[in-house]
């Protein structure tokens, strides 16, 4: 699966806080196109691991190799690489003081030179395609939990990136409300985004993901494709941890 | 019964009337208003500058070693900003204003700009602590999702935490002006005629304490209700996004 075109390109990535090891050597490679889906038990690093590929946290060693660069050469001008990852996180975290239009318009024309007419404009078609285009006017506190996630879902996109980050983006949702920002997150995969998705949604790894990865204690224990993955576990820690979540 | 109203009568005379006194209270009371609006401001303008840079520090460096030399920078400009507060909100204003006055403007014993800067000083120490606490209150999510979306630090401060920790610290913010239109009353010390200078300058002429600084105390009152008012309504604008 060695490419030179990786869109992403994780060589021994390693990350302490303190004294303590979170992770422990990780190579990956996510290829353009390919939705990764990263599993394990809460505490094993895998929200450390995503959160590395685009530096929120600063790795302790190791390469992140991102179209081509490496991000965590201090001499690199990491915001640029930013606008081409978005993220989407647990906690949302949209802007509660500004409009749910203007949380979207705020990067594209800031960063991206947007006229605010253009970015409004996109802006609308995204929120059209996720069904919250009445909510343009709303303020976030305003939305519930299952729309605050789609708007930060599209959010992310309105910066056009190359590929898009997810931080358990259900785990704080009620649970009526995981289908729906599971199905914009399916809609994505199929309009052939590249994902690398930290999630305990085992249906949604089973059907949407093209490699599943499994952490424990700070390195990839397993990694294949879902049929594999889930039909056939070798590692004993995998076995118990999906006999525990399946 | 009669002697007892035209006994109040003469008192308001006196403390309002002669020598055209209300009018020695407008000009105090205006002195007074100035001190706070300057004070005001250059105690904001400073509050925020050593807010920014104490939050950075705390943010970028705290228990972190210093590598480039903007690092140090910072650590040498947050150590200064430490220093200052402590030494603001260590000693009472009235020292600090005499300090000012008497030693640092000594040749020019120019009182109300001293007052004005000391006055500032003073303010900008506490909207510092002030204006801290509301960064540092803004929720640690808001800065990721900016800068994962490709703002910069400063862009992120400017238009994500920032408003957001303006609102959440207005109430204290206004409080601190509040505090500050009273503490002015000490401006008596180095020579200005402020409100509470000319009150108290009534009382010693007419031998009358009832009508000046009963009149002095409402005066004061009166501002800070007015402040209260205009700080409740800013709050209530900003207020329209927790629906």
């Amino acid at each position: 699966m060695t490419t030179d075109n990786a869109l992403i390109k994780v060589e021994n990535l390693t990350k302490s806080f303190g004294d303590l090891e979170v992770l422990k050597g990780i190579n990956a490679e996510i290829d353009k196109g390919d939705v990764m889906v990263v599993i394990g038990a809460s505490g094993s690093g895998k929200s450390t691991f995503l959160r590395c590929l685009n530096l929120l946290e600063e790795p302790t060693s190791g390469k992140i190799i991102f179209e081509g660069t490496d991000i965590t050469d201090e001499h690199v001008d990491i915001n640029l690489h930013r606008r081409r990852m978005g993220m989407v996180f647990q906690q949302f975290n949209l802007f509660p003081h500004m409009t749910v239009l203007r949380n979207l318009t705020l990067g594209p024309t800031k960063l991206l030179g947007q006229s605010r007419a253009d970015a409004d404009k996109k802006a609308m078609e995204l929120l059209e395609r996720v069904g919250l285009a009445d909510k343009a006017n709303a303020y976030p506190n305003q939305l519930s939990g299952g729309q605050k996630q789609r708007v930060a879902i599209v959010r992310a996109l309105a910066m056009n990136p190359d590929v898009m980050l997810f931080d358990e983006p259900t785990s704080a949702l009620d649970p009526e409300m995981v289908g729906e920002v599971l199905e914009v997150m399916k809609q994505l995969a199929g309009e052939g985004m590249t994902m690398v998705v930290v999630t305990h949604e085992m249906g949604f790894a089973r059907e949407v993901g093209t490699d599943i990865v499994f952490v424990d204690e700070g390195v990839i224990v397993e990694q294949g494709a879902p049929e594999e993955f889930f039909g056939n576990p070798k590692n004993p820690r995998l076995k118990d941890f999906l006999s525990k979540v399946l | 019964m009669e002697g007892f109203f035209s006994g109040i009568a003469q008192s308001f005379e006196k403390t309002f009337i002669t020598d055209d006194r209300w009018l020695q209270l407008l000009n105090g009371l205006w002195v007074t208003i100035q001190i706070t609006i300057v004070a005001a401001l250059i105690g904001l303008v400073l509050g925020f500058l050593i807010a920014m840079v104490r939050s950075t520090y705390d943010m970028q460096l705290m228990g972190k070693k210093c590598r480039e030399p903007k690092d140090y920078l910072l650590k040498a400009l947050n150590t200064i900003c430490n220093i200052y507060i402590t030494v603001i909100r260590g000693t009472p204003v009235v020292i600090q204003l005499m300090i000012m006055y008497f030693i640092v403007f000594a040749s020019s014993r120019n009182g109300i700009i001293a007052a004005f800067i000391s006055f500032g000083l003073n303010s900008g120490a506490y909207v510092a602590e002030i204006v801290r606490s509301g960064i540092m209150s803004v929720d640690r999510g808001q800065f990721e999702a900016s800068r994962s979306i490709g703002f910069n630090y400063r862009s992120t401060m400017l238009y994500i935490i920032i408003p957001q920790a303006f609102k959440n610290v207005l109430p204290a913010l206004g409080n601190e002006f509040i505090v500050l239109v009273k503490e002015t009353s000490v401006a008596g010390y180095v020579a200005l005629q402020d409100l509470t200078y000319i009150g108290n300058l009534i009382r010693s002429r007419t031998y009358e304490a009832f009508f000046p600084l009963i009149t002095v105390a409402l005066i004061y009152l009166v501002i800070v209700l007015i402040l209260s008012f205009l700080l409740k309504k800013l709050e209530r604008r900003l207020r329209n996004s927790d629906h």
